[in-house]
């Protein structure tokens, strides 16, 4: 049979290309541009080629962000992880209990991510502050603008209190989905507690898991709004993570170059951890 | 194995049961022998499954003990009462294979290793998957699935009963007949007392020894298929079991002569009957004979369905219907005649019982 070729149906992914084009393409590019040049202002350009990322990679001031974000990021995984299943896992299945406990799980998601951290700022502020000023009563010597680990405690407390409901959802959401009849089952076969959440509610849930991990991965890595409105990255450069650091090469100091190919390096290492994540978590499924 | 007895149960879902009506099941009062397969046959929502789960111990109910050889069990768990069930829909753990799946619930009651392997290799065997022992259990196919459910229920050696909630409700037709087949003859083999949960009346008179038919939470009879077909106890008996079920026909009772419209007919026995009861006459299609004599009918249609003939006629006034074989003639001046040991005699919807 003859083939007909009608290519007019590409017009009708044009409108996407367009706005894919507009909203990722020539944003990147525009950045790649910057990377690989200099500039003394008078929009005059030239050519640096692999210059900024060289001496990026040499940096110690990028590698001390990297490793400072890579530390947030695991801790606020191991932490919002298991605590968000356990969380799921005890919330109501029936009645009233249940649309109460969705609401309040998702009142910290709706809110505005710099009102989050002056929140947190004004909570753990020593002089007027709910959480400083009691620490202090109870004995603690606690000052988030002085301390680094006060100040990371900080930082981890406030994503945790942010970001956990979002996994407790996901993890929610897996679990109702489960028929009755399994719980049933494993009573009639006689499992343990461990055993039904091991073989029966973690393998339901995996699918979402995997969600969880990666959105809050991702958003962790790219952290910026509320340790900035908190600490404003200090004491010291205790809490500069990298989207911190970045916005004060780019903005404050004005060095596009470097800040352009650090943009850059941060794009890949967030696609490529994001990949291992998926990969990893993904392959007990193509096994079987 | 054990006897199940079921000591006046009764159960509501509500908290505060008034009246009969708020009952989901109304009062049970039976016992079922060890080792008998039994079918609980009835439409949705007639408390067939509620029964099953009071037996389970996934439901305590209201009213009532049940005992398992004579003890009493009412109280006990489910683990406790060392059933096993067989749900609707397959229930396996995904992320274990066929083998571990079986050995699961003896691994959970610490059974010594030597002792699982050597069990879950004979419950392979059995249900037929000795093959896939090593293969992830999430792959397998729906009826695969359901004999690996059936098999955890059978690994466990001293399970008191076996129950089974309509098994076969996603498996493809040509398997029902193969698992159910399968199930027949591991019953034979190792006669464990089954209970087996289903809507479907073949499935029921084939399975089970002994077919109890419930209709709105009550046990309307207990019998063989033979009894069921034969002496439907109540009039949801003689129109649910059957295809196409029984006939009813209001009728009038004087002494051993039933009368229907202006026709009498002749009975073996007088039955007895209460006064003000409201009295029909029943009859199954395949004991109504169309010929030249009897009482004048009308056919109204004939439906072919391959080797029989099911034809509507209007006797009467009252639809009455007729099986004959496919190659039949039916006569220009139709007429019927009933087989007469055959015609049953109901009063307010049960059978009554004849005299002698």
């Amino acid at each position: 049979m003859e083939k007909t070729w009608n290519n007019k149906a590409w017009f009708l992914v044009l409108p996407v290309v367009v706005l894919v084009a507009f909203s990722a393409v020539i944003p990147l590019m525009t950045v790649v541009n910057y990377s690989v040049q200099d500039t003394f202002g008078n929009n005059e350009f030239f050519w640096a080629g692999t210059d900024w990322f060289s001496e990026m990679l040499q940096s110690d001031r990028f590698w001390d962000a990297l490793f400072r974000n890579l530390i947030f990021s695991f801790t606020v995984l191991a932490i919002q992880i298991p605590l968000g299943i356990f969380i799921a896992l005890n919330m109501p299945k029936h009645g009233i209990g249940v649309p109460v406990c969705l609401v309040l799980m998702a009142l910290p998601l709706l809110i505005p991510w710099n009102v989050v951290g002056t929140i947190w700022q004004v909570f753990g502020r020593v002089d007027i502050g709910f959480l400083g000023h009691y620490l202090r009563v109870l004995g603690v010597d606690y000052n988030y603008t002085q301390d680094p680990i006060d100040a990371w405690a900080t930082v981890i407390i406030m994503d945790v209190w942010h970001w956990t409901s979002l996994v407790v959802l996901l993890c929610y959401a897996g679990l109702v989905s489960i028929p009755d009849a399994y719980y049933q089952a494993a009573k009639i076969d006689g499992a343990s507690r461990w055993s039904v959440f091991r073989y029966i509610q973690l393998p339901k849930m995996k699918r979402v898991l995997l969600i969880a991990v990666l959105l809050r991965f991702m958003d962790s890595f790219m952290i910026y709004t509320e340790p900035f409105v908190v600490t404003g990255g200090g004491p010291g450069n205790s809490t500069t993570f990298l989207s911190i650091d970045l916005v004060k090469m780019a903005i404050g100091q004005f060095d596009l170059g470097p800040a352009a190919a650090m943009s850059i390096i941060y794009f890949l290492i967030i696609l490529l951890l994001s990949w291992i994540f998926y990969t990893v978590m993904t392959s007990h499924d193509a096994q079987s | 194995m054990a006897r199940i007895t079921l000591d006046h149960i009764r159960h509501a879902y509500g908290p505060k049961p008034s009246s009969e009506k708020d009952y989901a099941l109304k009062e049970v009062h039976h016992e079922w022998e060890h080792g008998g397969a039994y079918a609980l046959l009835g439409p949705s929502g007639c408390g067939k499954t509620t029964l099953l789960n009071i037996i389970s111990g996934l439901l305590t109910p209201s009213e009532g003990k049940i005992l398992f050889d004579g003890a009493d069990v009412t109280g006990r768990s489910t683990e406790e009462r060392n059933i096993a069930q067989v749900f609707q829909f397959p229930v396996i753990y995904d992320t274990m294979t066929v083998y571990q799946n079986l050995a699961f619930p003896l691994r959970n009651r610490k059974v010594p290793e030597a002792d699982v392997d050597s069990r879950v290799r004979e419950i392979l065997e059995m249900i037929d998957l000795s093959d896939w022992a090593n293969r992830k259990a999430r792959g397998l196919t729906a009826d695969q699935k359901q004999k690996i459910s059936l098999g955890r229920g059978l690994v466990r050696k001293d399970v008191n009963a076996i129950l089974f909630d309509e098994p076969l409700t996603v498996i493809d037709p040509h398997m029902k007949w193969v698992l159910r087949s399968q199930l027949k003859r591991l019953h034979r083999q190792f006669g464990f007392t089954m209970v087996y949960v289903t809507h479907d009346q073949t499935e029921a008179l084939t399975f089970a020894d002994k077919v109890v038919v419930m209709y709105e939470g009550e046990i309307v009879q207990i019998g063989t298929p033979v009894e069921l077909f034969e002496r439907p106890r109540h009039t949801f008996v003689g129109y649910f079991i059957g295809s196409p079920g029984m006939n009813f026909l209001p009728a009038k009772l004087a002494g051993a002569t039933v009368t229907v419209g202006r026709h009498k007919i002749p009975l073996e026995r007088a039955p007895t009957v209460a006064a003000n009861a409201k009295v029909e006459f029943g009859i199954r299609p395949e004991f109504v004979r169309l010929g030249r004599e009897g009482f004048p009918i009308q056919v109204l249609k004939v439906e072919d369905v391959g080797r029989q003939k099911i034809v509507r006629t209007n006797f009467e006034g009252h639809l009455l219907t007729a099986i004959v074989s496919e190659d039949a003639e039916i006569p220009a001046e139709p007429h019927v005649t009933f087989k007469q040991s055959a015609i049953n005699i109901y009063a307010d919807s049960w059978r009554a019982e004849t005299e002698g």
